[in-house]
């Protein structure tokens, strides 16, 4: 047993209690806790990167009960990944926000310390009511975070996304009830053991509990036509914030891709794929309604959320394929969408920090002071989020294009993909000439009241620097893509180590 | 029994869900906990209704209940009881913030929100005799 495996849900768990009774009114030691924990946790996914690199799946019972009737935690190469990724994201979004946004409310610091404790757990558990606490810890946090500053937009903007979660919830628990009741087991990997098992009569309450689950995972990855909540809250949510919560959709594409190719996957019988017919007709109308909406939007956080919608879209359109080769591809889209999404809200933050009442609205006005700098920045992240080389987000379309090819829908990807792409970058070079470009028409001097900081640049620089890196070791990253979608659809590995550890009790 | 329980749980979220899609807050926390009763009495429902049998598995039981879904439904109502109390605290805080009680952001609401607006209807008494009707009416 490795103990390694609890880190990621254990360090922001105890670091954050410590902010909340230590560092309440201290915002140096707050600071200094929170970015310590921030470091260490990179540091520790990376340690589960490497050693999740070997190909095996460790798992770790907790309290030492046998795995299906205790719960587990299983580290495979997609867990690994995740976890980077939210590391990667969280320090990044952290060194952002500790320049001045997270005095704006109280208790910034313990609850982004839940958030990441939140989504480390769901990335890590290997039990699916154990997921739905864990999706409970990082909705939790993020209602916090949602609302932090306040202001009436944002806390009406906020209790529409709490309302919307909770039903979302009640949804989780009733599909979780009927797959319990039909299979026994609450364990993943025991479940897609015993779902060839379940009986005809069963199979309709099975797989409605099944495609119930799919619409809220759906809801949290923002698939049409359940994405509405999703443009309200991220425009309206704190910059930083808005840039954490771009990995927060993906924890639904992450639990897409586990229990539909571990549990209703080929071996699964009579359920066997069942979220494919579901799953691809929505995330193609999702990429063509987010991009679309980035053309309409209204400002550039706006702008972003839809985005986010549409690349959502393509990801799981892509996941909907349920092929090896679909699937390394999907994930390196993951890691790019998520990081360009990160960076540009965060640029969005910037733009509306210097523009007084206009905020990041689409509307012209004097130049802003760092004006240059910041349009090199956008310019770079639109770049890579519509897709355009050299970025990753090129690389990201090519190997999807290729990896769809080999389905019978690949008309449909090739179109849609392409013609959408054209309406992004229509709308992001819309959206950037008209705060940037235009700018310099009027006469006005730019404001330069502002002082500038160095620390916001160095996290949207180092986000924006991670997706180059993607880029240059785009060869060496995604022959490990491969390899972690060779093991998602080679399940019984991950079986056998989960349940495994009951074979050696009993 | 198996009717009575169906039924109370149909009609639990029949409620729940056209109060959720009310306008205003008040209404739909209401439906949001109808919602979660609905659901935890329907967790337990998945352990199959017995009726005099123990959870709990002893030498001399003949048989039991499953205590799985009972203790899932422990956790549920944790869960939901906390966030209940968070909505009802962002609801009064949204409401005392912008004034009125609506669910939509005020780009999206009804004429009547701003009919409501404690914050507007002060404005209007001291705006004038016009503006009283409209504040009267409110």
């Amino acid at each position: 047993m490795n103990h390694a495996l609890i880190l990621p849900i254990l360090v922001p768990a105890v670091v954050g209690a410590l902010l909340v009774i230590a560092a309440r009114y201290d915002r140096v030691l707050a600071r200094v806790f929170s970015v310590a924990s921030m470091v260490a946790m990179l540091a520790i996914a990376l340690g589960l990167f490497v050693i999740a690199g070997d190909g095996s799946v460790r798992t770790y019972a907790l309290g030492a009960w046998p795995a299906p009737f205790g719960i587990v935690l299983a580290l495979d190469r997609l867990s690994a990944l995740m976890l980077l990724l939210a590391a990667v994201l969280g320090l990044g979004v952290l060194l952002y926000a500790i320049n001045g946004w997270d005095l704006r409310g109280k208790h910034f610091h313990p609850l982004y310390q839940f958030q990441l404790m939140g989504i480390n757990g769901a990335f890590l558990t290997g039990d699916f009511f154990n997921l739905f606490v864990f999706f409970e810890i990082l909705l939790i946090a993020s209602y916090g975070l949602m609302v932090h500053g306040g202001g009436g937009l944002r806390v009406k903007a906020g209790v529409q996304y709490v309302v919307t979660n909770l039903v979302g919830s009640s949804v989780f628990l009733i599909a979780v009830g009927l797959i319990y009741s039909v299979t026994g087991t609450l364990n993943m990997a025991d479940l897609a053991v015993k779902v060839p098992q379940v009986p005809a009569a069963d199979q309709a309450l099975l797989q409605t509990g099944a495609v119930l689950l799919l619409l809220v995972f759906a809801v949290k990855a923002a698939l049409v036509p359940l994405h509405f909540w999703l443009p309200g809250t991220y425009a309206n949510a704190p910059g930083p914030v808005a840039a954490l919560f771009a990995v927060m959709t993906k924890v639904g594409a992450y639990s897409i891709i586990r229990l539909y190719v571990l549990a209703f996957g080929a071996d699964a019988g009579e359920a066997a794929w069942l979220a494919a017919p579901w799953l691809l007709p929505a995330a193609l109308l999702t990429l063509v309604l987010g991009m679309t909406g980035v053309l309409a939007a209204r400002s550039l956080g706006q702008m972003v959320s839809f985005a986010v919608i549409g690349s959502m879209g393509m990801l799981l359109a892509t996941v909907a394929v349920f092929t090896e080769q679909a699937t390394s591809a999907a994930l390196y889209y993951l890691i790019h969408s998520t990081l360009a999404a990160g960076a540009l809200f965060l640029i969005a933050d910037l733009v509306a920090e210097r523009r007084g009442l206009l905020r990041d609205r689409l509307v012209l006005a004097p130049r802003i002071a760092q004006g240059g700098l910041i349009a090199a920045l956008f310019f770079a992240a639109a770049i890579a989020i519509t897709g355009m080389p050299p970025l990753s987000g090129f690389i990201g379309k090519l190997l999807v294009l290729d990896g769809v090819r080999a389905s019978p829908h690949a008309v449909w990807f090739w179109a849609l993909i392409l013609s959408t792409s054209l309406i992004a970058i229509v709308g992001f070079s819309r959206g950037g000439s008209t705060l940037f470009w235009k700018a310099h028409a009027l006469q006005a001097a730019p404001a330069s009241a502002h002082r500038p900081d160095a620390l916001p640049f160095v996290a949207v620089g180092g986000l924006l620097a991670c997706l180059a890196l993607l880029t240059v070791f785009a060869g060496p990253v995604h022959a490990w893509l491969e390899l972690t979608a060779a093991q998602l659809y080679a399940p019984a590995g991950y079986i056998e180590a989960v349940l495994g550890l009951a074979g050696e009790v009993r | 029994m198996e009717f009575l329980v169906a039924s109370a749980i149909g009609v639990m979220t029949a409620a729940g869900i056209y109060l959720v899609l009310r306008a205003r807050t008040f209404p739909v926390v209401m439906g949001l906990s109808l919602l979660t009763y609905a659901t935890n009495l329907f967790l337990f429902a998945t352990g199959r209704l017995a009726i005099n049998q123990p959870p709990v598995i002893t030498a001399d039981a003949i048989s039991y209940v499953d205590p799985l879904p009972q203790a899932l439904v422990l956790t549920a109502i944790v869960i939901s009881f906390g966030m209940t109390a968070v909505i009802v605290v962002m609801a009064l805080r949204a409401y005392l913030e912008t004034g009125n009680d609506h669910v939509d952001l005020p780009g999206d609401a009804s004429p009547e929100a701003s009919d409501d607006d404690w914050k507007l209807r002060g404005h209007k008494q001291a705006a004038g005799p016009g503006a009283r009707k409209g504040g009267a009416r409110a």
